[in-house]
């Protein structure tokens, strides 16, 4: 892209896999770093790597991947964390619970054993910081976005749009559905790393009450 | 080092915050590079006061700021043109001069390009957040708590007297770009070029843009002739990894050029800006006009490389004779 940045595409589909490839390749590269790259962006099924274009030419950069596409089966990538994230469902905290219950067809526990049934890839941090987009949502949940986005959505919001699930890490607009809101903090920029999640992470949500929730918080 | 009060804001105008060159390496956890949208001016502005090419400066935006200097320090002025002011006096940009105590600085309105860089000599003295000074306004943090300049907010700097011997410096009037109302940007294609019919391409190439008003820090929103693509593609792709001077096109076919407020986006790239000529972005403002120039990827870096090398000359002058 442009004269300082170059796209790597593992795939065209998003699939676990896929993804999985994409932080093996983006974990190794950075473990061997080359002067001269800026940033390392991994996402669903590529990631971008940002160079200086007056310290490293893209020539330098394509033999280094191509070295690191023969010894990607020999190097050693870490296991991606699993976190438990804490959610009050429904009510103030998931304005819009009722219209995905209401959707379905079905009622609004069904819709908390859906999305706590399952353990989640974090496909890619963006939009924002610390926007975890996950996936894949259990079939029977998949729920197309809002037809008005939302101008204010509070911190800590669990969403979801289409077949994935993220979380607002601060107040900001957006149009995916709220079902509830966890405690955590998933962006401090005092923190190293800023980020509670980081792309390539599991997560599995839990159900928890108001006094729980509160408890959290303080 | 002393660390003294420099400056005071006696009114912030509507967009005035703290930059520098960016935030790097975080753009994995979703962080954006944040930053000047122009660069190249503030780090002339930067070398006019004696300072480290990368210090933070206060980015104006079309109009408004008023400050008052708390003691003597050396400033200089480069970027757009908001009419600047000394007093009742007219202030030379692209030149270092000094504030006396009391002294104001006022930037009256927009007469060329959008926005102007003010260096202290002695630089700001603002904590590194994420390796950056720079204010990221969405997510609250860097800068000055995060947010936009208020009225009353006194910014620190770092032994500024140390700096009051560059004063009278010139940037070269042959390094400084000329702001107009019809922009030229060169261009390379890709990453998804090959998803919008040759007539698309062509589109991009032989037609003159629009800057709409929804234009800030994250994007530059043009309006002109659709750009068509394949029509086999969808509207949006995967989302994926993007940087500044990106050129994406959402179904409606109108192009917009990402800027540095953004780490990722779902809609595809036809083109981007070529790196030497980024900085320009942040001097375009809602009216102004924009065509494109394909160029090849040799002739981007040489392009950057002359420019630096120009920089770096004029740097090596002004040491010299300090």
């Amino acid at each position: 892209m442009g004269d300082r940045s170059v796209l790597v595409e593992l795939g065209d589909e998003i699939s676990p896999q896929v993804n999985r490839r994409v932080r093996e390749f983006s974990i190794a590269l950075m473990e061997s770093p080359i002067e001269g790259i800026v940033e390392i962006v991994p996402a669903y099924r590529s990631f971008l790597i940002i160079y200086d274009p007056l310290k490293l030419t893209l020539a330098t950069i394509k033999s280094r991947m191509e070295d690191l596409q023969k010894k990607i089966k020999e190097i050693e990538i870490p296991e991606p964390k699993t976190l438990e994230v804490p959610v009050i469902y429904g009510g103030k905290y998931g304005p819009d619970m009722e219209w995905v219950a209401d959707y379905h067809k079905m009622g609004v526990e069904e819709v908390i054993r859906l999305h706590t049934g399952t353990t989640y890839q974090v496909y890619m941090i963006g939009f924002m910081p610390g926007f975890p987009y996950m996936g894949e949502l259990p079939q029977g949940l998949g729920t197309p976005r809002r037809e008005t986005p939302r101008t204010v959505i509070p911190q800590g919001s669990v969403a979801i749009a289409q077949r994935q699930t993220g979380i607002y890490p601060v107040e900001s607009p957006g149009g995916w559905q709220i079902l509830g809101r966890t405690p955590l903090k998933l962006f401090n920029p005092l923190h190293s790393p800023p980020a509670l999640l980081e792309m390539g992470d599991l997560v599995k949500f839990v159900s928890i009450g108001e006094a729980e929730f509160k408890q959290w918080q303080s | 080092m002393a660390v003294v009060e420099a400056i005071e804001v006696l009114s912030p105008g509507p967009l005035t915050t703290l930059q520098d060159v960016g935030r790097f390496g975080y753009a994995r956890y979703g962080v954006p590079p944040s930053g000047a949208l122009d660069t190249f001016s503030l780090r002339a502005a930067n070398v006019l006061v004696g300072n480290n090419e990368n210090e933070a400066c206060l980015e104006i935006t079309m109009f408004g700021l008023r400050i008052r200097a708390l003691r003597d320090v050396a400033i200089a002025v480069t970027g757009g043109d908001l009419r600047p002011f000394l007093n009742d006096t007219p202030l030379s940009m692209w030149t270092s001069l000094i504030l006396k105590k009391g002294d104001t600085l006022s930037f009256k309105g927009l007469k060329d390009g959008c926005r102007s860089y003010l260096a202290i000599g002695g630089g700001l003295f603002l904590d590194e957040i994420l390796g950056s000074r720079s204010t990221n306004l969405s997510s609250g943090f860097g800068g000055l708590e995060g947010r936009l300049l208020r009225k009353g907010d006194v910014l620190s700097s770092n032994s500024p007297h140390l700096h009051l011997k560059a004063k009278g410096r010139c940037y070269p009037q042959d390094l400084i770009p000329r702001y107009r109302k019809q922009w030229h940007l060169r261009i390379i294609f890709g990453p998804q070029n090959d998803q919008f019919t040759q007539e698309g391409k062509n589109t991009l190439l032989n037609s003159p843009y629009q800057v709409r008003h929804q234009s800030d820090r994250t994007g530059i929103r043009l309006s002109g002739p659709l750009i068509e693509r394949m029509p086999e593609v969808q509207e949006s792709i995967i989302s994926e990894g993007v940087i500044s001077g990106a050129i994406q096109v959402p179904g409606d076919g109108q192009p917009i050029i990402i800027l540095v407020e953004i780490v990722t986006g779902g809609y595809r790239k036809i083109a981007t800006v070529i790196t030497a000529d980024l900085a320009l972005l942040g001097q375009m403002k809602p009216g102004d006009m924009v065509t494109f120039e394909e160029i090849s990827l040799n002739d981007a870096y040489e392009t950057l490389q002359e420019m630096e090398e120009r920089i770096k000359g004029f740097k090596k002058k002004i040491s010299i004779n300090a």
